[in-house]
């Protein structure tokens, strides 16, 4: 078991044929994920990578029985690419774009909510199932399957966190990275509450950052509904306020969203924090073999 | 992306928001043409910078005659303004806007913010005009009255309704404050903004509702449609580094330490920052040289970081996903030889490509640090500046 993707997935890429499309999904065929189509409008009919492409994301539906999207389009036209996704029935989305105007997220959303479709990212390196399915941008051989369940705000940091796990003997059972924007389509909440329910998941590691309070009301479910334990690192406890650090939705603004209060309501909720990124498969392993 | 007070101004007026006669002036031979063109007597005379807390440090002043006026603008016309939203160095004054005076008769604050919590645009007003929300949220969060506005139906007239009798507006004052609440939402999804504020709003002793202060953040992200809004940009506001670094497409903020960090990843790059200060160091900086990185844009990296006199160290982390370690490994030799580097240098390599990058930087024979985890490389940065001190 895994959450979210597994072996049998099939996957269809929204931008198959574009620079980003053609590198991603060349490593994502190596590792064996089932991608089974191409979607860029007008290409319908075509090859590529030796996948067959379509005009629109229902072609591509209907024959491949495709379930799931990876998204590579320019940010411009991110948000019709998404919509086509969701209106097409998909189960699950995932976005690496970066760079998507925050209100065409909050559109996005107002989709999302009427729908059962699942929007993973934007601006994030996608998810993981070690072994079996790889949806992204993230470097494959750092992975190793596991019962380790992995969710992140940050692209490297997720790869530093699941190298520290798998350098200390474990694996992981997913990866998802929610992305750094401040409206993403998956919260920490959501896919905790996955790996909460995967028998697979024994221990979760959350990497989160500062802006928002997503870690804050992630620390209050934690302590309501999780009963796996839950090693936790924030980064930015020396960012300055007001300043944006790379990540749109990293900054400290009116005060709030600092590192420090993050770890604060995590403490409070009973998960194992980690103030030292070098630490975290430390951390994990005494948790796990203790 | 910040507008200055008289640009969100002329956005507010184009979008059927109240504000006063204004004009802005650049240099202090314009001062009496512009007063002029206001006419009256007296004006109210403010420095344009990207920050609040204007009002405290003298930056905003009433002048009642020409003279005043022209001396006020010889006074802070190329001077550096430093108020409690900016750092010690302050912001640049390169404008200044005259306004014609308003007769206040009591102050509302107006805003909208994309709320992360709750997923939306939300506008929120108190009666607690001319005091920094934040403020209000802390010691008076029960004064702060909230509409939520759903993306897929837009901004309703009864909630701006709502809004105005809660305020304890009367009769012809809700139907003016109906109209600026649906203009200004108007304004904040068309101009795809990330903040506007109308602090304070203010009653006119004649009962008019009233824009006198005005501001607007725009989403960086949706520039590339938003042509118009990208000419407002005023370089004279940005640090010099920071602006510079963007044209490189790499993500910088100057920090007061001495440990220059250059990190693949904006997550993985605070996290370094983070660790330096764990083993008693101290970041000089924030910088994410992105997915998208080449030889040239490390060399750039380099350049800015050693552009900062307080550097005495340089800690580079990279943790290679789509980068590779060899490519920052030429970028690192190159800027060797273009600028000279007199401090140390430690790099972390991981990931992709990186014993190909380990064994350029070893080829090359430069006096590069090589460290083997991430505690080494954080441990010999910190113990390397020391040694420089």
């Amino acid at each position: 078991m895994s959450i979210l993707v597994d072996r049998n997935t099939k996957v269809l890429c929204q931008g198959l044929t574009g620079s980003q499309g053609t590198l991603h999904s060349t490593q994502a065929l190596a590792y064996g994920t089932k991608l089974v189509a191409g979607v860029t409008p007008g290409r319908g009919g075509s090859e590529h990578l030796g996948l067959p492409v379509f005009d629109t994301v229902r072609d591509a539906i209907d024959s491949t029985g495709a379930t799931v999207s990876v998204i590579y389009v320019p940010a411009p036209f991110c948000l019709d690419s998404i919509f086509e996704s969701i209106e097409a029935g998909l189960d699950l989305v995932v976005c690496i774009t970066e760079g998507i105007p925050t209100l065409d997220m909050l559109k996005a959303k107002a989709l999302l909510n009427r729908t059962n479709t699942r929007l993973v990212g934007p601006n994030c390196p996608g998810v993981i199932t070690p072994g079996e399915c790889k949806i992204g941008i993230m470097p494959a051989e750092i992975h190793r399957p596991g019962n380790v369940g992995v969710v992140s705000r940050s692209g490297t940091l997720t790869y530093e966190a699941v190298k520290q796990i798998t350098d200390h003997g474990f694996g992981q059972s997913t990866c998802v990275g929610i992305g750094g924007d401040p409206v993403p389509g998956t919260h920490f909440i959501d896919v905790i509450e996955l790996f909460e329910s995967d028998p697979q998941t024994d221990a979760i590691v959350m990497v989160g950052e500062i802006g928002g309070t997503a870690e804050e009301e992630t620390a209050d479910f934690i302590k309501q509904h999780v009963s796996k334990p839950v090693i936790a690192y924030i980064a930015g406890a020396t960012a300055p306020k007001g300043k944006r650090m790379g990540h749109a939705g990293a900054i400290i603004a009116g005060g709030k969203g600092t590192a420090e209060d993050k770890y604060a309501a995590l403490d409070a909720a009973g998960a194992q924090t980690v103030r030292n990124l070098a630490h975290i498969g430390d951390a994990l392993s005494q948790v796990l073999r203790s | 992306m910040n507008l200055h007070e008289y640009q969100a101004k002329a956005l507010f007026h184009e979008y059927g928001l109240p504000v006063s006669t204004g004009q802005v002036v650049q240099n202090a031979n314009e001062v009496l043409k512009a007063l002029a063109e206001i006419g009256g007597n007296s004006w109210v005379a403010k420095v344009q910078v990207h920050a609040g807390g204007r009002g405290k440090v003298g930056g905003v002043k009433l002048v009642s005659s020409m003279d005043a006026a022209q001396e006020f603008a010889s006074t802070w016309l190329g001077k550096r303004l430093v108020t409690h939203q900016t750092d010690s160095d302050g912001q640049q004054v390169s404008s200044i806007y005259f306004e014609s005076l308003t007769d206040i008769a009591r102050e509302i604050y107006l805003g909208a913010v994309i709320d992360r919590a709750c997923q939306s645009v939300v506008v929120m007003a108190s009666t607690e005009g001319g005091v920094e929300i934040e403020t209000v949220a802390e010691e008076s969060p029960e004064k702060i009255i909230k509409a939520t506005i759903d993306s897929s139906i837009g901004a309703q007239g009864f909630q701006g309704r709502a809004m105005a009798y809660k305020l304890g507006l009367e009769k012809n004052q809700v139907r003016q404050f109906t109209s600026i609440f649906l203009n200004l939402c108007r304004l904040f999804h068309e101009l795809d903004c990330a903040l506007v504020e109308v602090n304070p709003l203010v009653v006119t002793k004649a009962g008019d509702v009233h824009c006198l202060d005005a501001k607007i953040n725009i989403d960086s992200n949706a520039i590339f449609r938003q042509p118009k809004l990208a000419e407002l940009r005023d370089p004279s506001q940005e640090d010099p580094r920071e602006e510079h670094a963007a044209k490189f497409k790499l993500s910088y903020v100057a920090m007061d330490g001495n440990i220059g960090c250059m990190v693949n990843g904006a997550g993985l790059a605070m996290g370094t920052m983070d660790l330096v200060k764990l083993y008693g160091g101290s970041p000089a900086n924030f910088l994410d040289v992105g997915g998208g990185v080449n030889a040239a844009s490390v060399a750039e990296a380099f350049k800015i970081i050693l552009s900062d006199p307080q550097v005495r160290a340089v800690l580079i982390n990279i943790f290679g996903g789509i980068v590779s370690c060899a490519v920052i490994a030429e970028g690192i030799v190159e800027a060797y030889r273009e600028v000279g580097v007199s401090v140390s240098v430690i790099v972390r390599f991981d990931g992709n490509n990186a014993d190909e990058g380990r064994e350029f930087l070893r080829a090359s024979g430069l006096a590069i640090i090589a460290a083997d985890t991430l505690q080494d490389a954080a441990q010999k940065s910190v113990d390397a500046a020391r040694a420089q001190l």
